[in-house]
């Protein structure tokens, strides 16, 4: 590929068009079991382990639905303001590519499960912007392809290819947008915004991990550009393997700017199939989209219609948790912080770890510098995501404890971080094994400032003639000889009335 | 009733993998309109208090519980397979260069 894109500025392309989104997720789901049979869904097994008959597609099997991938759909559809089919279909998508040892994929065409709903997502700034949804059905994930021989294991030029289908058959839901208008120059954080809500519902439902780095949940991003101040919609693009937040943004970005170059130059663009690049952030034709019409839907005869009792529909209603919109406004309002402090914090990932940390008996102050501060760097410093580091939030709350009562000062809790994290046990243990504690023992203490006034005999005049400030030389020779274990605001009074000087 | 075309059925022809020669494509061209033909009839009768049947049985809700049931081994799953590597199927290229 040597030809080169031809892109205009963001501005520019934003000055003339009007951006149109559309946007399909979809979302493995962490059931146990495939959704039409009895096959683990485990990851990390070895290949092929996790197949039979039916996910294989060999003759006379027949699928079977598994209730909780119907539940599961169900609740999400609900979350997401949908209505649910009172009785819908599976239906069999036609086509020919090894994914699907079957040759074709079990989905829902013109009657999904749940449809006609919004999410509301919250933008950097704390605005809402209210996402409608067309759809979500339910379908099954295909088998995983390495392609051999070719260049950087790409499809293109390939040898041949080698599948395994423990993948193949494990639920996904497909959710999909209405065209989402509106946004302008903010579309690309919109795109952001809303399959990180998207994620963290998912997430709040139980229903799926949701990491997109494990491929658990995948963005196509549908775009098209139409003139400004008019209504008709553009000739789209369709952008797969758009597969983490930072993506999203940068394919709607970049597709802005590729589809605004071809129309200012008097072009049209192509309605296909796009490939997105993590490394150059760009994106490269691949085949042109195939017309609905070409997988040749029809009603799959193997399975019967899902019907969902309203009484079933209800009690899921009934036990949807807390959604995360809801719970971030509550929080926001219980802890007192503003939106910034609130979007650092969801930039970090730090929310259940924090209110988890808050639940365990930390004060709100703590539990943030903590997680924000000392645990944010050890986690960047060890590239990790800070769920990923060893010390759990109730952990985090002991330490606070311990601080509060006086027994840790602050650089002894950040040695007593740094053990928990290096497995040396939890707060206690390391408090005990390293010998962090505080010298409370005021004789002990005694000594050590006595020490410290008799060998620092030119500061000690200093403070006498005034100087009050000088005294922070004394409480770090204090501190040092104690080796940090010292309470500093106590040696420092202790200080003051051996030398008989009051404060200020 | 539109005919159907012998570019329709080399559409569909491709779609499905099938390899047709020229004298084929007009010999299915007239026997898919024929196809076509009887089973719109059933459209005629149809109205809305029929409802679409995808299943000859009245059966809903057939579900199973989401529990893990052995799966095959790897030799018996790929013992079917043509040509296999890295206890994986091996099929041929997919696409060619670009």
């Amino acid at each position: 590929m040597t030809t080169t894109t031809d892109l205009v500025s963001y501005e520019e392309a934003l000055a003339s068009y009007d951006p149109v989104m559309g946007l399909e997720v979809h979302v493995e789901l962490g059931t146990k079991t495939k959704m039409f049979c009895g096959c683990s869904t485990a990851l990390g097994a070895e290949p092929n382990t996790q197949t039979c008959p039916v996910c294989l597609g060999l003759p006379g099997a027949l699928p079977v639905v598994n209730a909780t991938g119907v539940e599961y759909a169900i609740r999400i559809g609900l979350a997401l303001n949908c209505e649910i089919a009172e009785w819908c279909r599976f239906a069999r998508k036609n086509y020919f590519y090894p994914d699907m040892p079957k040759n074709f994929q079990t989905s829902q065409y013109d009657e999904p499960i749940a449809y006609n709903g919004y999410l509301d997502v919250q933008l950097e700034d704390g605005e809402i912007f209210r996402v409608e949804i067309e759809r979500a059905h339910m379908e099954e994930d295909t088998g995983k392809s390495t392609h051999i021989g070719g260049a950087t294991g790409r499809i293109h030029g390939a040898a041949y290819s080698l599948l395994d289908y423990n993948r193949a058959g494990i639920p996904l839901i497909e959710i999909v947008t209405k065209p989402i208008t509106g946004a302008g120059d903010r579309a690309p954080e919109v795109a952001k915004a809303y399959v990180r809500e998207l994620r963290e519902l998912i997430r709040a439902l139980g229903v799926s991990e949701a990491r997109m780095e494990m491929g658990q949940m995948r963005c196509d991003v549908n775009l098209s550009l139409r003139p400004k101040g008019t209504d008709a919609f553009g000739t789209r693009s369709e952008t797969k393997n758009v597969n983490s937040l930072r993506s999203v943004e940068r394919a709607v970005r970049y597709e802005i700017q590729r589809h605004a170059a071809v129309l200012s130059s008097g072009g049209t663009v192509v309605q296909e199939t796009r490939h997105f690049h993590e490394d150059t952030g760009t994106t490269t034709s691949g085949r042109t989209k195939e017309e609905a019409e070409d997988y040749r839907y029809f009603p799959e005869p193997d399975l019967v219609p899902v019907a969902p009792p309203r009484e079933w529909v209800e009690e899921i209603r009934a036990a949807l948790p807390e959604l995360p919109l809801a719970r971030r406004t509550r929080l926001l309002a219980e802890w007192g912080i503003s939106t910034t402090d609130m979007q650092a914090i969801l930039n970090a990932g730090a929310l259940d770890l924090i209110a988890a940390t808050i639940e365990a008996g930390a004060d709100v102050a703590s539990a943030r510098k903590w997680w924000m501060g000392e645990l944010a760097r050890a986690a960047n410093e060890s590239g990790k995501a800070l769920d990923e580091l060893p010390i759990t939030p109730a952990q985090v709350a002991r330490i606070t404890e311990l601080v509060a009562k006086g027994d840790l000062n602050d650089k002894l809790a950040r040695q007593v971080i740094e053990g928990v994290l290096a497995g040396e046990g939890g707060p206690d243990e390391v408090v005990e094994k390293r010998g962090l504690k505080v010298v409370s023992d005021e004789g002990a203490l005694n000594a050590a400032v006595d020490e410290a006034i008799a060998g620092n005999q030119a500061i000690v005049d200093k403070i006498r003639g005034g100087k009050v400030a000088a005294v922070g030389a004394l409480v770090g020779a204090v501190m040092k000889a104690t080796r940090g274990q010292a309470d500093a605001a106590r040696v420092k009074e202790l200080l003051l009335e051996k030398l008989g000087v009051g404060e200020g | 009733m539109p005919g159907i075309t012998r570019e329709e059925v080399a559409h569909l022809a491709r779609l499905a993998r099938l390899e047709l020669k020229p004298e084929e494509l007009d010999h299915f061209a007239g026997q898919l309109d024929d196809i076509i033909g009887a089973v719109a009839r059933v459209s005629e009768v149809a109205d809305q208090d029929v409802p679409p049947t995808s299943h000859p049985l009245p059966l809903t809700n057939v579900m199973r519980a989401d529990e893990v049931r052995p799966s095959l081994t790897p030799e018996q799953a790929l013992s079917g397979a043509p040509a296999q590597e890295q206890q994986r199927f091996k099929v041929p290229q997919i696409l060619g260069e670009e």
